[in-house]
């Protein structure tokens, strides 16, 4: 796998998202809580945009009635019919065996650590402050 | 049996090679506002509107009882980057959907949720007859894949046959849409005259599900939940479909096209057989029908295939297809909505070229004679 710098973290704002061409692959990195998921940016389902996704919790019920909130931000709704996914492995959340969506490694790197190594495109900026977003594709 | 499984593929259709062009049953078109009528709807229903309001058989004005799963029952991509709601910008539907998908047109279907079941039927009238102007000032004059319906509430039958006159003299509209819930069951005698003009002027009638019209979404009342109503447009179509049948609305009016918008087409089979069975034990009740209830269902009826059930082994997929008549069915995407189908990706079991072409395409070019 080779590694590209997709990003700058701060490009990325917490909830948000940014949608990148990698390898010919339409990709799209999330910012969730911190952590940064890669997926490719095409429902399984009917191809929906997941750009367009919304980001929310993992909902689960013990029982009728009973309602608990977990992993708030973590699951992908899909922007069409609503296809939940777990942004972490781009497992689905109702069929876990049989329905995924394509994810990708994704690693946070200081500039300064980045410099040093033979990832820097030629064409792209690097400013060794700033931390990157690399995604293994 | 009926012209559509007899029109013959055309040379040029017969390769696959030939780009296939969609018609696309079911695009919804959104008023940005109510103003955007204005100009459609005399001051004295202007004014009306503004001091009145609507007067629906369903509570609260211009809602449905719940969101329904996502803002306005769309798709979270569909919003316009200018503003305004899904559905109310032809520039962005043009980008998001009929180019991309090499729409050849598009049939406009018009929910916008005062149209059908005002309780004042002049009012309603008015409101009709402006959103059916609407259509073509707003849509069809401007993108002309766009084609429009007249919309007529079926409760005042005089002001509902005014209004397709008026309008098939204007000779732009390609069918005539009336409630999926009216006062009555679509069978009832009362609605006939409109049955009876369409067929004259060989005019599809175009019945989109949902709403309520004053009626609990499933016979056994109100549902707790939205995917427990959203099972209810198949009972609803299919009620619908037994009332028009047993009735004698296609034993009375042969060549009546009508075409089911939005209710699927996965519980056809069972209804159908039911009815058969049921009409070979009680046919003295119902003298009036000459065939079996299927018969009519194969020859005056057409069902538009969004939304599509999906059932795990695709074979039971096309096994259903060719049960409900691969000539019975019209593609349509329920553009901008959240079940939205995408008709490269809708049909998750294997069709042949010449099926493709029927589904997508033809059958419609001949129930609408595009």
């Amino acid at each position: 796998m080779a590694r590209h710098i997709v990003a700058s973290t701060s490009e990325i704002p917490p909830g948000g998202n940014k949608v990148v061409d990698v390898a010919g692959r339409d990709i799209v990195v999330f910012h969730v809580n911190g952590e940064f998921f890669a997926l490719l940016n095409r429902c399984p389902h009917e191809g929906a945009p997941l750009e367009k996704a919304a980001c929310v919790a993992r909902l689960t019920s013990p029982e009728p009635g009973v309602y608990e909130r977990s992993r708030v931000g973590e699951m992908l709704r899909c922007p069409w019919h609503g296809w939940e996914f777990d942004m972490r492995n781009g497992q689905s959340w109702f069929d876990p065996k049989r329905v995924k969506i394509r994810s990708y490694p994704v690693a946070v790197e200081r500039g300064d650590e980045l410099e040093k190594g033979p990832y820097v495109a030629e064409t792209f900026p690097v400013h060794v402050e700033d931390s990157y977003v690399i995604v293994e594709v | 049996m009926s012209e559509v499984i007899d029109r013959p593929l055309l040379e040029e259709e017969k390769t696959a090679t030939t780009r296939l062009r969609i018609v696309d049953c079911d695009v919804h078109p959104s008023l940005r506002s109510t103003d955007d009528l204005n100009e459609f709807l005399p001051k004295r229903w202007q004014q009306h509107l503004r001091e009145y309001g609507s007067h629906l058989r369903t509570p609260y004005l211009f809602t449905t009882p719940y969101p329904r799963s996502s803002p306005l029952i769309a798709r979270r991509d569909a919003w316009p980057p200018t503003g305004g709601v899904p559905g109310s910008d032809l520039a962005f539907m043009q980008k998001q959907h009929l180019d991309p998908l090499d729409v050849e047109f598009g049939i406009l279907q018009v929910l916008d949720l005062f149209i059908f079941s005002q309780q004042n039927l002049e009012f309603g009238a008015a409101i009709q007859r402006a959103i059916n102007d609407w259509q073509l000032a707003f849509w069809s004059h401007r993108d002309p894949r766009l084609k429009a319906s007249i919309l007529v509430g079926q409760d005042g039958v005089d002001l509902a046959i005014a209004e397709i006159e008026r309008c098939a003299k204007i000779g732009e509209y390609i069918q005539i849409n009336v409630s999926p819930r009216a006062n009555e069951p679509l069978g009832r005698r009362r609605y006939w005259p409109i049955y009876e003009r369409a067929q004259e002027l060989d005019l599809p009638l175009g019945i989109h599900v949902g709403g309520y019209g004053g009626h609990p979404p499933t016979g056994g009342g109100w549902p707790s939940y939205y995917v427990e109503e959203h099972q209810s447009n198949a009972h609803t179509i299919a009620a619908q479909l037994a009332s028009l049948v047993i009735e004698g609305v296609p034993e009375r009016f042969p060549r009546l096209k009508i075409v089911f918008i939005e209710g699927g087409f996965g519980w056809i089979p069972s209804a159908v057989w039911r009815m058969d069975q049921h009409f070979e034990r009680f046919r003295s009740e119902v003298p009036h029908l000459k065939r079996k209830p299927s018969e009519y269902v194969r020859e005056n009826f057409w069902f538009t295939t969004q939304p599509i059930d999906e059932p795990d082994e695709a074979r039971h997929l096309r096994a259903l297809i060719e049960w409900v008549g691969i000539d019975r069915l019209l593609f349509s995407s329920d553009y901008p909505h959240w079940d939205f189908d995408d008709p490269r990706f809708a049909f998750k079991t294997p069709l042949t070229e010449a099926e493709r072409r029927k589904i997508f395409s033809t059958n419609a070019r001949a129930v609408y004679k595009f």
